[in-house]
C-alpha cells in the first residue's frame, strides 16, 4: 500500500529551490529518506504534514491530499522535528499527556498511553523531572514519545539520531526498527548519514538538492556484488600472506585488488573462481579466514567514482 | 487415573511486558482540544497544577488585589456606611500596577514560551489550527485576568450587601464593573500577548509589558494634567485613549455612565464611540499581529 505519494512536487523559496519536481512513493514499513543537509528532507516533511504549501505539484499522505486535508492527515500521523522543541519547565509525563490530549485523546486514555509510550522509549523515573535537566538522548526520546503517543498510522522522524553518541544512536535505531515492526507504525526517517539507515530501513529514498537520486529497497542497495572478499593469514608466520596470494591468483588470470589489512578483493568470473581461490590458498599453505561475497553499501552510490582507486595488485614487478 | 494437580507456583509480583498496544478509542475533535488548551492555560495563570514556585507570584498578586476590597468591606460593616467607599468601576484603575505585574509575568509564560522553545511545532503537527491555538491562549490569559480583576468586585459586592446597601443599585453597579473588567482583561491580554511574542526572552518581555502599561499611563496622566490646566477638556478626554486602563474606563463611562477614574472622561457620545471603536480595533490588530508572528515562527 502506498502511504505517501508525491507527483512533481516543487517548493521554491525566495532564494533556493528546496524541492525540484520530486516524485516518490513510500510504502509501509520503515523508509529511510537520505540526503545531505539542505537536500530538502525537512521541507518535504513539512509539506507532507500540510504545514507548508507546495509551489507546484501534488502530494498525498494516507490517501489524503496535503493541500486540502492537512487536518485529517495530522490526526493520523506523528512528527518528531529535527530541532529542539521541548519546554524546559515541565516533565516528560506532563508534556506527553498534554500533547496526547491535543491529538484528541480523552484525558484517561492520554495518561495511560503516555505512561506506556514513555516506558517503551525507555524513560523511567526521570520522566517526572523537568525536561530542562535532560540529556540529549533523553530529549530525543521525549520527542519520539510525543510523536507516537496517539498511535499514528505513520510517523515522520526528522534526524532522530542527531547529537547522539554511538550507543545512543544504536538504541534509537533499534527503537525505530521496533516502531516499524512491532508497533506496526509506518516510519519515514531522515538522516544525512547513509550507513545508519542501512540497518534500520526496508526502503531507501535518496534525494539530493530537492531531486530524487534513487529509490529502492534496502536489499537492492546492498545487493551482492561480483566481488569475492578473501582474508588469509600465514599459520607459520611468513611475510605478507595477502600479497603472496594476490600474486598467485593474478598468475591464474584473476583480477585482484587489495582491501583492508589481510583482505583481498577478487573479481568473480564464474563458479570456478571459488575453486581456484581455495586451491591456491591450499598450495601456499595459508590459513583461510574468510571467503565471502562482498555486498554493496549504500555509500557506494555516492562514492562510485572512487571505486576504481587502487592499482591492480599482483603485477609481477 | 487421576493425576494430582500441579501445585500452584507461589505468586510473585512481576512486571509483564505486554508489548505495544494499539489505540482504538475515541479521537475527539477541535472543540475538545480548544477546551483542553484553554482550561490548562487558565489554571496555569495561577500556577495551579504546576510546581510551587510557579504559584508564588500569581497567588501573591491575587492576594494583594483582594486586600483593599477586604479592608473596605471591613470598614463598611463596622462603620455602617450608607454608600460605597470606592465605586466598583474604579477598582481596576486604582490597582493597575498589580494587574500590570500579573499580566507581565503570565503573558510570556503562556504565549511566548511555546515560541521561544519552539513547542509550537509540536502543537501544529497535530489536528489543531494555528488560529485555534492563538485564540485559546489569549482567551485563557484574559480569563485569568478576569478572575484577578473580578474577584475583588465580588468581595466588595458581598460586603456592601452585608452592610445593608440597596441590593438593586449595588447589583447593577457590580455587574457593569464586571463587564468593564472583562473588556479590560481582553484588551490587556491582547496587548501583553503581542509584546511578549515579539520579545521571546522572558525577562525582556516582563520589562517591556510593565513599561508599556505603566509608562503609557504616566504619559496620559501628564497630558491630561496639562490639557486641563489650559482648559482643553477635549484633549484631556481623548488622551485617555492611549493607555488600556483609561481606555476601558472611558468605555465604562460612556456605556454605563460610571464615574470617570481620570480627570476627564471621553467627551460626549462621539467620544464614547471613539473609545469603543479604538478598543475593538486594538484587539483585532493585536490578534492579527499575534497570528502573523506565530505563523512566521512556525513556518521556519
Amino acid at each position: 500500500m502506498t502511504l505517501i505519494a508525491t507527483r512533481d512536487l516543487t517548493k521554491t523559496f525566495p532564494q533556493v529551490t528546496a524541492l525540484d519536481s520530486l516524485t516518490i512513493d513510500v510504502e509501509a514499513g520503515v523508509t529511510g529518506l537520505v540526503g545531505a543537509n539542505g537536500a530538502g528532507k525537512s521541507t518535504l516533511i513539512k509539506i507532507l504534514l500540510g504545514l507548508l504549501p507546495a509551489t507546484s505539484g501534488s502530494a498525498s499522505v494516507l490517501g489524503l491530499d496535503v493541500a486540502r486535508e492537512g487536518t485529517q492527515i495530522r490526526a493520523q500521523v506523528g512528527y518528531m522535528p529535527e530541532h529542539d522543541c521541548l519546554p524546559p519547565d515541565v516533565s516528560a509525563t506532563e508534556l506527553v499527556v498534554h500533547l496526547a490530549r491535543i491529538s484528541g485523546l480523552p484525558p484517561d486514555a492520554a495518561r495511560e498511553r503516555s505512561a506506556d509510550i514513555l516506558r517503551h522509549v525507555g524513560l523511567a523515573e526521570e520522566r517526572y523531572r523537568p525536561i530542562g535537566g535532560y540529556s540529549t538522548g533523553m530529549r530525543q526520546r521525549v520527542k519520539l514519545a510525543q510523536a507516537i503517543v496517539h498511535d499514528p498510522e505513520l510517523v515522520f522522524l526528522d534526524e532522530p539520531t542527531n547529537g547522539l553518541d554511538p550507543l545512543g544512536r544504536d538504541d534509537m535505531l533499534a527503537l525505530i526498527r521496533r516502531i516499524g515492526s512491532e508497533f506496526g507504525i509506518a516510519v519515514l526517517v531522515t538522516s544525512h548519514l547513509l550507513g545508519e539507515l542501512e540497518r534500520t530501513s526496508d526502503n531507501i529514498v535518496v534525494i539530493d538538492a530537492g531531486r530524487l537520486l534513487r529509490a529502492s529497497s534496502t536489499a537492492d542497495f546492498t545487493q551482492t556484488t561480483g566481488i569475492l572478499t578473501v582474508e588469509v593469514q600465514d599459520l607459520v608466520g611468513g611475510a605478507s600472506p595477502r600479497d603472496r596470494l594476490g600474486q598467485a591468483l593474478a598468475e591464474k588470470d584473476l583480477r585482484v585488488t587489495p582491501g583492508a589489512a589481510g583482505v583481498l578483493r577478487v573479481e568473480i568470473v564464474d563458479e570456478s573462481t571459488y575453486d581456484i581461490v581455495r586451491d591456491v590458498v591450499a598450495e601456499l599453505g595459508l590459513g583461510l579466514v574468510r571467503l565471502q561475497q562482498a555486498r554493496h553499501r549504500i555509500e557506494d552510490i555516492f562514492t562510485a567514482d572512487m571505486a576504481t582507486e587502487g592499482a591492480p595488485h599482483g603485477d609481477p614487478a | 487415573m487421576a493425576i494430582p494437580p500441579e501445585p500452584e507456583p507461589a505468586r510473585r509480583d512481576v512486571i509483564h511486558d505486554i508489548g505495544y498496544r494499539k489505540y482504538s478509542g475515541a479521537r475527539l475533535g477541535e472543540s475538545y482540544t480548544w477546551r483542553t488548551l484553554y482550561e490548562l492555560g487558565v489554571w496555569h495563570c495561577f500556577g495551579i497544577g504546576r510546581a510551587a514556585r510557579y504559584k508564588v507570584l500569581p497567588m501573591m498578586m491575587l492576594a494583594i488585589m483582594m486586600i483593599p476590597a477586604l479592608i473596605i468591606v471591613g470598614v463598611q460593616v463596622i462603620v455602617d456606611l450608607d454608600r460605597q467607599v470606592l465605586p466598583y468601576s474604579r477598582y481596576a484603575v486604582i490597582m493597575q500596577l498589580v494587574i500590570s505585574i500579573f499580566v507581565a509575568v503570565q503573558a510570556p509564560a503562556l504565549i511566548a514560551r511555546d515560541l521561544r522553545y519552539r513547542v509550537i511545532t509540536l502543537y501544529l503537527a497535530r489536528p489543531l489550527r494555528l488560529d485555534t491555538y492563538v485564540y485559546a491562549r489569549v482567551a485563557s490569559l484574559a480569563t485569568g485576568l478576569l478572575v484577578l480583576t473580578g474577584l475583588p468586585l465580588l468581595v466588595l459586592y458581598a460586603g456592601s450587601l452585608l452592610a445593608g446597601l440597596p441590593p438593586g443599585s449595588e447589583t447593577r453597579d457590580m455587574l457593569t464593573a464586571l463587564a468593564g473588567a472583562a473588556i479590560l482583561s481582553v484588551v490587556l491580554a491582547c496587548i501583553a500577548g503581542v509584546v511578549s511574542a515579539w520579545t521571546t526572552r522572558r525577562g525582556f518581555a516582563i520589562a517591556a509589558i510593565i513599561t508599556t502599561l505603566v509608562m503609557s499611563y504616566s504619559v496620559v496622566a501628564t497630558i491630561q494634567g496639562i490639557a486641563n490646566e489650559q482648559g482643553n477638556t477635549e484633549v484631556a478626554g481623548y488622551a485617555g485613549l492611549f493607555t488600556p486602563f483609561t481606555l476601558v474606563d472611558g468605555i465604562q463611562v460612556a456605556l454605563f455612565n460610571t464615574e470617570a477614574s481620570t480627570s476627564e472622561g471621553p467627551p460626549g457620545a462621539t467620544g464614547g464611540l471613539v473609545f469603543a471603536a479604538v478598543a475593538v480595533a486594538l484587539v483585532a490588530v493585536c490578534l492579527l499581529v499575534l497570528l502573523r508572528r506565530f505563523r512566521k515562527v512556525a513556518g521556519r
